[in-house]
């Protein structure tokens, strides 16, 4: 087939494709790629706000006797920040970059459900409503991220400070789910042809795993907070001990999610190191299927780290000790992901670009962090320092070093792809340098801290404790990283006019991604990309080759099988509309009513039930498309 | 028109030009079974539910073992009657479900109308009998843990039950409009496909609800 050919076929492709232009087109676009913006975007506006609010802690803990903050105002403070950054930026982010990156790095046009994509959209932003609407009436959850009964049951927490809390994470596990079955549908179904399973970049197979493992481990903190819900509402007895109930019960399902939650987190931060380490090493990456290995053995892990709370353990050490064994039990697959990195780089030409540099410094944190993880499950230490500020030092080590900075490398890997421009190399650098050194200066303190035995979750401490110079040296650091925080936020919005425009490949990278122009246009590719290697883009010939034959009058994308990438059909693929919203609203009446009483349940599914027929009425094929 | 631009990278002036292998215009436009895409759908969204359906179980298993009585002494277990009644009919609708499948499969229009109508009909049926059988628990959710846990594993079960009925319904109105399409077919499939769920998920709750009280006892 011609060029010329090929060209007329694309404009008539992409005119399927594209979106009613205006609001409309806002609120009923099923396009990947601005759903995945707006939720991008709106985590990290919460990842600033909780970040701001960790700031005020820290001013208000940087001398002692400070009277900043009352203790209740402390307390919704961290509750606050702590259920954000956990359950509205971290989980729901990877997410993000999930629906953003893997159609383009299956060379696909959208994702296999677009209207669910959309829906978990418009559901988790009713989950940031929940918790921040409220918190600007006065009403803030106060019993820190995880909200034990009987603190959080009916007897001790009147008010709907902890309904909120509950329902919050209703609302964003819901919007989870719906993004998890669809990546998972679509690294199964939607691979081009020629991408088996072993040649399927790292990225997606961390998406992969992380998403199964939402999908098991979602479900038992929603059990939990439901039967809270149902304790606080209509007088269930799940966690009353005088009726036969059991408040461990409720640690016990929400532990059983709370293990693999950091993985959940931290798995895809594996798939963003991996990309990244590949380009900017320009080689492929060394040990590729233990990586694969190592990944999936995580995942079994995580699961299995509960069971040590039930059987080793007896009484469930929870909270605190989490985060230690959880590094323990990490420390083998994780060290030989960490060694298989570190070969790549030794054994390639590395370029040391911004994203590159958030990648060693991720390495160095998380080592670090690791160091102290390690420490706290020796069981004499541990007693020592649980509910200190040594955990507090670790967890922020282990998720800001091992989730927020491989971020910020794929946010800066991937800036010019999404928006056709180039950051600033120096400004990034230096946001880069500004971020990383303050917060260790902010956080490594925190471990002699605990060791001094300052307690977490104080809202202030005494002169005579000694406490003071370390906690104004902690304050010092986060300032620091503050500054850099917020010139890497300038260097993002200035580029977006102003940086240099970026082409098609700015890094050389060797994933499908890079073959499509930046930003990429409503129907991503020209043509069905054929994948003959693990770096496709890598290869020998010039040309890329594709197979052509999808529909050029309905949307459509190629379904294959799911080891082989076999072509089976083509598939259908709905286009814009409004009934995902409207399904996201009536979902979300109904949680909120459900707070309230328990008749929400009743009247509130019949406007969900009317808004999902409308959002799978049949339509004939020839009204498609618009 | 910016959108029909080639993916070449403009710029650096580096072309990728494209080589065509080969075309997907031969493909089928649907399939049914287990390569069709929305069947994955519908069994990823039972694994999660199937998680809190285990999930639910184990928490009834966990709160009968604190050893405070199951039920709970002057509690009478739930009466068996109703319950056997809703098991018989769900396993004989499930002999329906397999044959409105095969009907699906063989794209015959006419048997899938009547096997949707009827399905649906027993469907109806069915939850009149749940109806019966939560009139017949003897305990209520507020009485003790061991009525809350009762009244979840009902409530969670018919929840799905009341849901499948219902999406049956409408899939059945919809293969009454004039133009069918092909994906009605797989959708009625998928259909069959969740009733499975529907069906075996009872026989674990059955035994929770109904035998575990019997065989646990008192305390
Ligand atoms: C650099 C910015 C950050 C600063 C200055 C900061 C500071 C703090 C402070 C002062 C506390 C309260 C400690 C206490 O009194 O016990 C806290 C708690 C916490 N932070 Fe951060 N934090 C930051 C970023 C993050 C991020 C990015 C995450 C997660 C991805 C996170 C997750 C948490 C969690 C889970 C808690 C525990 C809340 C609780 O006790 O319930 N933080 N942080
Ligand atoms: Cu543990």
């Amino acid at each position: 087939m011609q060029q010329a050919e090929l060209a007329s076929e694309e404009a008539r492709v992409a005119a399927i494709w594209r979106d009613k232009p205006g609001l409309w087109g806002f609120l009923t676009t099923v396009d990947h790629k601005r759903i995945a913006a707006r939720y991008i975007v709106t985590t990290l506006a919460l990842l600033i706000v909780a970040g701001i609010l960790a700031l005020d802690m820290r001013l208000q803990l940087s001398q002692p006797g400070m009277e900043r903050m009352g203790p209740q105002r402390y307390n919704e403070a961290f509750s606050l920040h702590g259920s954000t950054m956990l359950f509205l930026v971290s989980v729901p982010v990877m997410e993000a970059m999930a629906l953003w990156l893997v159609p383009l790095m299956l060379g696909q046009r959208n994702m296999a459900y677009p209207r669910l994509a959309a829906y978990s959209y418009w559901l988790y932003l009713g989950g940031v409503l929940m918790l921040w609407v409220p918190h600007a009436l006065d009403v803030t959850p106060d019993l820190g991220w995880f909200e034990y009964p009987p603190l959080s049951g009916p007897t001790y927490s009147p008010g709907h400070r902890a309904d909120i809390w509950a329902q919050m994470i209703t609302f964003t596990e819901v919007a989870a789910l719906a993004a998890s079955v669809n990546v998972v549908a679509t690294i199964l179904k939607l691979r081009p042809p020629g991408m088996t399973l072993a040649r399927m970049p790292l990225f997606l197979w961390a998406m992969l795993v992380t998403s199964l493992m939402t999908m098991l481990a979602l479900p038992a903190v929603m059990l939990a907070t439901s039967l809270l819900i149902a304790d606080r509402l209509v007088g269930t007895q799940f966690f009353s001990p005088n009726a036969g109930g059991d408040v461990l019960l409720f640690q016990h399902l929400f532990w059983f999610f709370g293990h693999p939650e950091v993985y959940i987190i931290f798995i895809p931060a594996v798939g963003f190191i991996s990309a990244i380490v590949e380009t900017f090493s320009r080689r492929p990456l060394f040990g590729y299927t233990v990586q694969v290995l190592a990944l999936i053995s995580i995942g079994l892990l995580a699961f299995g780290l509960w069971v040590h709370h039930m059987f080793a353990v007896g009484l469930p050490r929870l909270g605190a000790s989490f985060y230690t064994a959880a590094s323990m039990a990490i420390a083998l697959p994780v060290g030989l992901q960490i060694f298989c990195w570190i070969a790549t780089i030794g054994s390639g030409r590395p370029r040391y670009d911004t994203p590159l540099l958030w990648i060693i410094g991720f390495i160095v944190t998380f080592v670090l962090g690791g160091l102290s993880g390690v420490m706290t499950a020796s069981a004499p230490l541990d007693l020592q320092l649980t509910d200190t500020y040594f955990v507090v030092a670790h967890l922020h080590y282990v998720l800001v070093g091992g989730a927020m900075f491989p971020l910020f490398a794929a946010l800066t890997y991937w800036y010019p792809k999404a928006t056709g421009r180039m950051l600033s190399e120096w400004w990034g650098k230096v946001s880069f340098w500004l971020i990383f050194a303050g917060f260790n200066i902010g956080f490594f303190p925190m471990h002699i801290l605990g060791l001094m035995g300052m307690p977490r979750r104080i809202y202030t401490y005494e002169e005579w404790t000694g406490w003071g110079t370390l906690n104004l040296v902690a304050s010092g650091g986060v300032l620091i990283a503050s500054a850099g925080a917020s010139i890497l936020v300038a260097n993002a919005l200035f580029s977006l006019r102003g940086g240099r425009r970026a082409g098609a490949d700015p890094w050389g990278g060797s994933t499908l991604e890079w073959d499509c122009a930046s930003p990429p246009p409503p129907h991503n590719f020209p043509a069905t990309p054929v994948v003959e290697s693990r770096t496709p883009l890598w290869r020998q010939e010039h040309a890329q080759a594709v197979m052509t034959g999808l529909s050029l009058k309905r949307r459509e994308v190629l379904i294959t099988s799911p080891g082989e990438a076999v072509p089976e059909y083509r598939q259908y693929s709905p286009g814009p509309s409004i009934w995902p919203l409207l399904s996201a609203i009536a979902t979300g009446i109904l949680f909120v009513g459900s707070i309230f009483t328990p008749w929400a349940l009743v009247w509130g599914s019949i406007p969900v039930a009317v808004a999902l027929i409308g959002w799978f009425w049949p339509r004939p094929v020839k009204e498609e498309p618009r | 028109m910016s959108e029909s631009s080639q993916p070449h990278d403009q710029a650096s002036g580096k072309l990728r030009p494209l080589r065509v292998v080969g075309s997907l215009s031969s493909l089928p436009d649907n399939v049914i079974g287990a390569a069709n895409l929305n069947v994955w759908g519908v069994v990823a969204f039972m694994m999660i539910e199937g998680m809190g359906f285990a999930l639910c179980g184990a928490a009834a298993l966990y709160l009968a073992s604190q050893g405070k009585g199951w039920p709970p002494s002057g509690t009478a277990p739930p009466d068996l009657s109703f319950g056997i009644a809703f098991t018989i009919l769900l396993l004989a609708s499930e002999v329906l479900n397999r044959w409105v499948d095969r009907k699906a499969w063989a794209h015959d229009l006419a048997g899938l109308r009547l096997g949707m109508v009827l399905i649906t009909a027993v469907g109806v049926v069915l939850i009149g009998v749940r109806a019966l059988e939560l009139m017949h628990l003897n305990v209520r959710w507020s009485d003790n843990a061991y009525g809350s846990t009762i009244w979840l594993l009902m409530v969670l079960h018919t929840s799905h039950l009341i849901t499948d009925v219902a999406d049956t319904a409408v899939q059945t109105e919809w293969l009454f409009r004039k133009e069918i399409e092909d994906k009605q077919f797989s959708g009625a499939s998928d259909n069959c496909l969740y009733w499975d769920f529907v069906v075996l998920t009872w026989l674990p709750i059955w035994g929770l609800v109904y035998w575990m009280p019997r065989f646990w006892g008192g305390s």
